[in-house]
């Protein structure tokens, strides 16, 4: 009797469990972006969640416009297409962003370039909406992977699609990718240095305009992935995605300590979660579920100012 | 005292030679400090082949001419004179804000001279300071910069990178010559880091060494980038005794490896058993030049850097001075 009660409740906590996951992932894809630019320039981006949304245009604009309709109705030959493509529009954008609106104000007060950023973030959104066929209202989006979902018999049933197994796994292989490259690799050597003492790091030969070029173009790439996968996952997009998905993105890098890759990944994943179990469990349901997010935020901050992986110093010199 | 070979005579041999023999811990310094250990000889050797520096030139490589420095209304420096030759350790000492480390800046590039020059074996120093370490001058800081959060290797590896030119692409691919480069990149950083006696701290986070180790930690970081000049702002800053004598027996090294090395230190008893030749630096003019014992019997050095009745410090410097090596002053402090 027990038992049977037990069951649903159960198929429904790990529901919001994987819900949380997916979303989290999603987050954390782009909170990379905003922690690496942060690490490297002590930027705040705030223009970064307007780069997944153009992301998510190009692969959109990719499937429609460009590629032959049996192409991209077929996965396997749609969905590396559109992510390469959404990748490369949004790595693009980013560095264009970087040249013109950031670098110009490397020397300036830091509120230049922060109010900079939200001029961006406004610009980029608006452009979208007037240049974009279409794009005044949420554009349909086809889901770009196997259709179905696993389902785990337990109670009624908890289901998963596969297209956010497909974004859980691809956002931890990226995450883990990058942080090979900067902890192992020879660009990533150079973009520590650059990140803990740009001076110095130009006196050894290390050209931190590239180094800086870099960590935007890498930043932009996966935001571009995010944005295409997340047009697969909830088959609509619009202009306002990056606003919504950047401020999660931005809080998830500062729980997780701003400036650490793993700390943006663990970011992500608790906030996915938070909102997924708020949204569940916690007087107000969905409509409330911002709420509880940002709850956590000022919890760990007024107990772990520096986030869960944020280093309490910051020496320089 | 004939088998004693520390001295401070410049030849350029007597860094390494403490090394062998060991059991003499006195043979260091007129202080009793003991247990010194100079860089391994072997080690200084194949560096020294590593980086082929020495070029055996009688003309002198760093020159700079006339350097004067303006800020505004204050005369940081005016009209300074300095010939580096190689295999040579020249001091800069001076009271505070006398323009030391203005000067070093006008060296490495930081600062443009008002007017006067700065050459590097016959060319214009270049206004960039990544060119200027490109073109074989290195330096380590006042307070000390190192790379905080990487390790001791990867500080020293960054070094490497003003001589390791490949693409973004080509490290992306991780081509055979990439590989190459960086497996003799880390090469070198191991030598290094035995050079100046941190192997066992190569993977510990640089903020986490110990303070004067994190100063051999810069030195081993400004070796990495081929220097035929060093310019060390104030290397025994915050030491003990200790690691002031192993700081020496580390630049004799240094020097030996063919790299000509400019030293600014507060410590006059430091630069005086180092340096082959001192230069005094008062509020921005060059006051006097010569050897250590020159400079120490100056009148002038004593009145206008010390700025005490000159008989009692004399008396002081004589004898805070005699370690340089003279057998008579050993013989004394013991």
């Amino acid at each position: 009797m027990h038992a049977v009660e037990e069951t649903p409740r159960l198929s429904t906590f790990l529901s919001q469990i994987a819900n949380g996951l997916v979303l989290g992932s999603l987050i954390a894809l782009i909170a990379l972006g905003y922690t690496m630019v942060y690490g490297i320039i002590t930027l705040i981006n705030f223009a970064h969640g307007e780069i997944f949304m153009v992301g998510a245009y190009g692969g959109l604009a990719t499937l429609t416009y460009i590629l032959p309709t049996a192409i991209a109705t077929t996965w396997y030959f749609a969905l590396p297409i559109a992510l390469v493509a959404g990748a490369i529009v949004a790595m693009l954008i980013a560095v264009a962003m970087e040249r013109f609106a950031y670098r110009p104000l490397r020397n300036a007060p830091r509120l230049a370039p922060l109010i900079t950023a939200l001029g961006v973030s406004v610009a980029l959104q608006e452009a979208m909406r007037v240049f974009y066929p279409g794009a005044t209202a949420a554009l349909p989006f086809p889901n770009l992977f196997i259709e179905g979902a696993v389902v785990i018999p337990i109670g009624d049933g908890v289901v998963i699609r596969y297209v956010g197994i497909l974004l859980i796994v691809m956002s931890l292989v990226l995450a883990f990718g990058l942080e090979r490259f900067v902890e192992r690799t020879r660009l990533g050597r150079a973009m520590r240095a650059t990140s803990q003492d740009r001076d110095v790091a130009r006196l050894m030969g290390i050209d931190p305009d590239r180094v800086i070029v870099l960590t935007f173009a890498i930043g932009g790439a996966l935001a571009g992935v995010a944005g295409v996968l997340y047009g697969s996952y909830l088959n609509n997009i619009n202009i306002d995605m990056g606003f919504q998905n950047g401020i999660f993105a931005f809080t998830a890098a500062v729980l997780g300590g701003i400036g650490n890759i793993r700390g943006a990944v663990v970011g992500g994943l608790v906030i996915g979660l938070v909102k997924a179990l708020g949204g569940q469990y916690l007087p107000g349901g969905t409509a409330y579920d911002y709420v509880w997010i940002f709850v956590v935020l000022i919890i760990v901050l007024v107990f772990r100012p520096q986030g869960f992986f944020g280093e309490s110093e910051r020496v320089r010199a | 005292m004939s088998e004693n070979p520390q001295t401070a005579d410049g030849t350029p041999t007597d860094g390494t030679t403490t090394d062998g023999t060991t059991t003499d811990g006195t043979s260091a310094a007129a202080e009793a400090v003991v247990e010194v250990e100079a860089p391994p000889e072997e080690v200084t050797a194949e560096l020294a082949e590593d980086m082929h520096i020495a070029t055996g030139t009688r003309e002198p490589i760093l020159v700079s001419s006339g350097v004067t420095m303006q800020f505004g209304g204050l005369r940081a420096l005016s009209d300074v004179n300095l010939s580096l030759h190689e295999g040579e350790i020249i001091g800069l000492i001076g009271p505070n804000g006398a323009g030391k480390t203005t000067f070093f800046n006008c060296l490495t590039g930081l600062y443009t001279p008002t007017s006067g020059q700065v050459t590097l074996r016959g060319r214009a120093m270049p206004q960039d300071p990544a060119r200027v370490t490109e073109a074989g001058v290195a330096r380590t800081f006042q307070n000390i910069r190192l790379f905080p959060s990487m390790t001791a290797t990867e500080n020293v590896l960054v070094g490497r990178h003003v001589r390791m030119k490949q693409g973004p692409i080509s490290s992306l691919l991780h081509g055979p010559r990439f590989r190459r480069s960086e497996a003799e990149a880390a090469e070198r950083a191991e030598k290094l880091l035995a050079f100046v006696g941190l192997t066992r701290f190569s993977d510990e986070l640089a903020r986490n060494l110990p303070y004067g180790d994190q100063r051999r930690l810069e030195i081993a970081r400004a070796l990495a980038t081929d220097p035929s000049v060093l310019l060390l702002d104030e290397p025994t800053a915050g030491m003990n005794a200790q690691e002031t004598e192993a700081t020496r027996q580390l630049i004799f090294a240094i020097r030996d490896l063919g790299v000509s090395v400019v030293v600014i230190e507060h410590d006059t008893k430091f630069i005086f058993t180092l340096c082959d030749r001192v230069l005094v630096l008062v509020q921005g003019e060059l006051l006097v030049e010569g050897s250590p014992d020159e400079v120490r019997g100056d009148p002038r050095v004593v009145e206008a850097y010390l700025g005490a009745p000159p008989e009692e410090v004399s008396a002081q410097l004589q004898t805070g001075g005699a370690a340089d090596g003279a057998g008579t002053a050993e013989g004394k402090s013991e």
